[in-house]
């Protein structure tokens, strides 16, 4: 079987993303590639279960998450790095205050629960709808939903600890008094 | 293909979705931040583009199966 070119060039673009994902459900560089090809392999083995027109890469996500998740199943105590392989999987290192805030950020969200990250990626970073999320992880829309929200709120809480602590205790105050700007 | 285009064409920012209103107490320089921290995480694996060992795993597969 030759690979249709146009399921070929669809697959190799949707790479850099798919390592992306990976990277932050495993938190490891080695470990994410391996996903990946894993991933590519089951998908051009199955190829035939894709059904055109479909969204492919969103078909690649699948694939993708359910291995990890049985992976994670399996060596669940090895799985959360959390902050150390992540910086070395990035390149461009901002500036060194931006670097601080950067890694507090890491380790807030390697802080939430998987279904709680994994959502909040695949809708804030990845650029997939809420429809496709819940396609990918299997549930609800609804669900993907609370889970993007649930994490987003644990973020900023785990952020406002860090970067209000100068600023006294009341930090419901300023998240009240900032909440007029949006991003 | 349009499949290719979900993960490259971003979709709006979250936080200006009528959801991202769901959590009136989240501050909004916060929420804000979340989201562009997020996003460049994410988009600097992305911005590595694809290794060599993919296109050539792709390769080998290929030939494989020409057999």
């Amino acid at each position: 079987m030759k690979l249709d070119p146009s399921i070929r060039e669809a697959v190799l673009a949707a790479v850099p993303s798919l390592r992306a994902f990976a990277i932050s459900l495993s938190g490891n560089v080695d470990r994410a590639d391996d996903l990946v090809q894993e991933t590519l392999l089951r998908a051009l083995v199955n190829i035939d279960s894709f059904e055109p027109g479909t969204n492919l890469s969103a078909w690649l996500f699948t694939i993708l998450r359910n291995l990890f998740r049985s992976e994670y199943r399996k060596r669940r105590r090895e799985v959360e790095d959390g902050d150390g392989t992540y910086a070395e999987s990035l390149k461009s290192q901002p500036e060194q205050e931006a670097r601080v805030e950067f890694r507090e950020f890491r380790a807030a969200l390697a802080k939430l629960p998987s279904d709680q990250r994994e959502a909040l990626i695949l809708v804030g970073a990845s650029g997939f709808s809420y429809e496709e999320a819940a396609g990918i992880c299997g549930c609800a829309v609804g669900t993907i939903k609370s889970r993007v929200n649930r994490a987003r709120t644990r973020l900023a809480e785990l952020m406002s600890i860090e970067s209000l602590d100068d600023f006294g205790p009341d930090r419901a105050t300023r998240a009240v008094l900032s909440g007029g700007e949006r991003s | 293909m349009k499949n290719r285009k979900t993960v490259a064409s971003r979709a709006p920012d979250p936080s200006q979705e009528p959801d991202g209103n769901a959590n009136p107490s989240l501050g909004g320089e916060i929420r804000g931040k979340i989201g562009r921290q997020l996003r460049e995480m994410y988009d600097d694996v992305v911005a590595q583009g694809v290794p060599d060992r993919f296109v050539e795993l792709l390769n080998r597969l290929e030939k494989q199966n020409e057999k």
